[in-house]
């Protein structure tokens, strides 16, 4: 075998490697926006009086604006959004 | 007074802070992810983090004045103000590259410290007194410990280990900061001097 069949090999393996390493790094960013807003999915079903929109009436103008699971659902929305969508193509820019 | 029967209950102010510091938690994970490099490709992005820091120092101030259940509450929520716009600040000033050294990254550790200890200090009543209480001294033992992180990033800016137990500690902390109830249990536990409990 050729040195330079050699080093291409060895090329190709470390650039598998790299995209494999994007590739992961691509998943784990565009999980964190959904695994958020999950969390407050969960967190709803479990302590539903924590949403005080589902039963708004005698509710004070705070307690209607405390929601704290939607809380987590919105921003898990808007960093899937703003954040990671970007964020993703520019990996993707700097691994090719 | 006026003003007590128009303000958001404590609980709450935390639980909105708490989405601030998640949000915060979010962009260090992420930036952690990718590395700094792929991070600051896009200017605006360099500035979300330092910048909400910043933000939430200046929300601080509002809680301070506002929240006057004593002295030692106000000047633990004015050091804490403090201590984020110190930290928020010298970091827009390492990514505006005004500022360029790398210890600049201590005021981070700095934050950390005086907010755990501001927490611990404001705390008068024991770990199972009530959740709140069992909440502070959480968050102050958490925080200080997590200083460590900020201090280890001064020192090597590369380490990942450091970036990610710096993510992991805000994400930590907005939880404890959800947990938060003006007066409720902790594992079983509630003084009969705390007040009336709900969930």
């Amino acid at each position: 075998m050729s040195a330079d069949i050699a080093h291409e090999l060895h090329g190709d393996r470390e650039k598998r490697a790299a995209t494999a390493t994007t590739s992961a790094r691509v998943r784990v960013v565009l999980a964190l926006g959904p695994a958020t807003a999950a969390a407050g999915v969960v967190w709803a079903f479990v302590q539903p009086w924590r949403l005080t929109l589902l039963d708004p009436h005698g509710q004070g103008f705070w307690w209607l604006v405390a929601e704290p699971p939607l809380y987590l659902v919105l921003v898990g929305v808007l960093f899937r959004v703003l954040i990671a969508r970007a964020l993703v193509q520019d990996l993707e820019d700097a691994g090719r | 007074m006026i003003v007590a029967g128009i303000e958001p209950r404590a609980e709450m102010v935390h639980w909105w802070f708490a989405t601030a510091i998640l949000v915060l938690g979010l962009l260090f994970l992420a930036e952690t992810v990718v590395g700094p490099e792929v991070w600051a490709r896009r200017p605006w992005r360099r500035y979300l983090w330092p910048g909400t820091m910043f933000l939430i120092g200046l929300l601080l101030w509002p809680v301070m004045a506002l929240y006057t259940n004593s002295m030692i509450h106000m000047v633990a929520h004015g050091s804490w103000a403090q201590v984020l716009m110190l930290s928020g600040g010298a970091e827009l000033g390492v990514v505006r590259g005004k500022l360029h050294s790398q210890y600049w990254r201590l005021t981070s550790a700095g934050a950390l410290l005086v907010s755990g200890t501001a927490f611990l200090v404001h705390e008068q009543n024991g770990w199972f007194f009530a959740r709140a209480a069992f909440l502070h001294h959480a968050l102050g033992w958490t925080l200080i410990v997590a200083a460590v992180f900020p201090l280890v990033q001064a020192i090597r800016p590369r380490s990942t280990v450091a970036a990610s137990g710096f993510a992991m500690t805000f994400l930590v902390v907005a939880v404890l900061l959800y947990c938060d109830r003006d007066s409720a249990a902790i594992l079983g536990h509630f003084s009969q001097f705390a007040g009336v409990p709900h969930r």
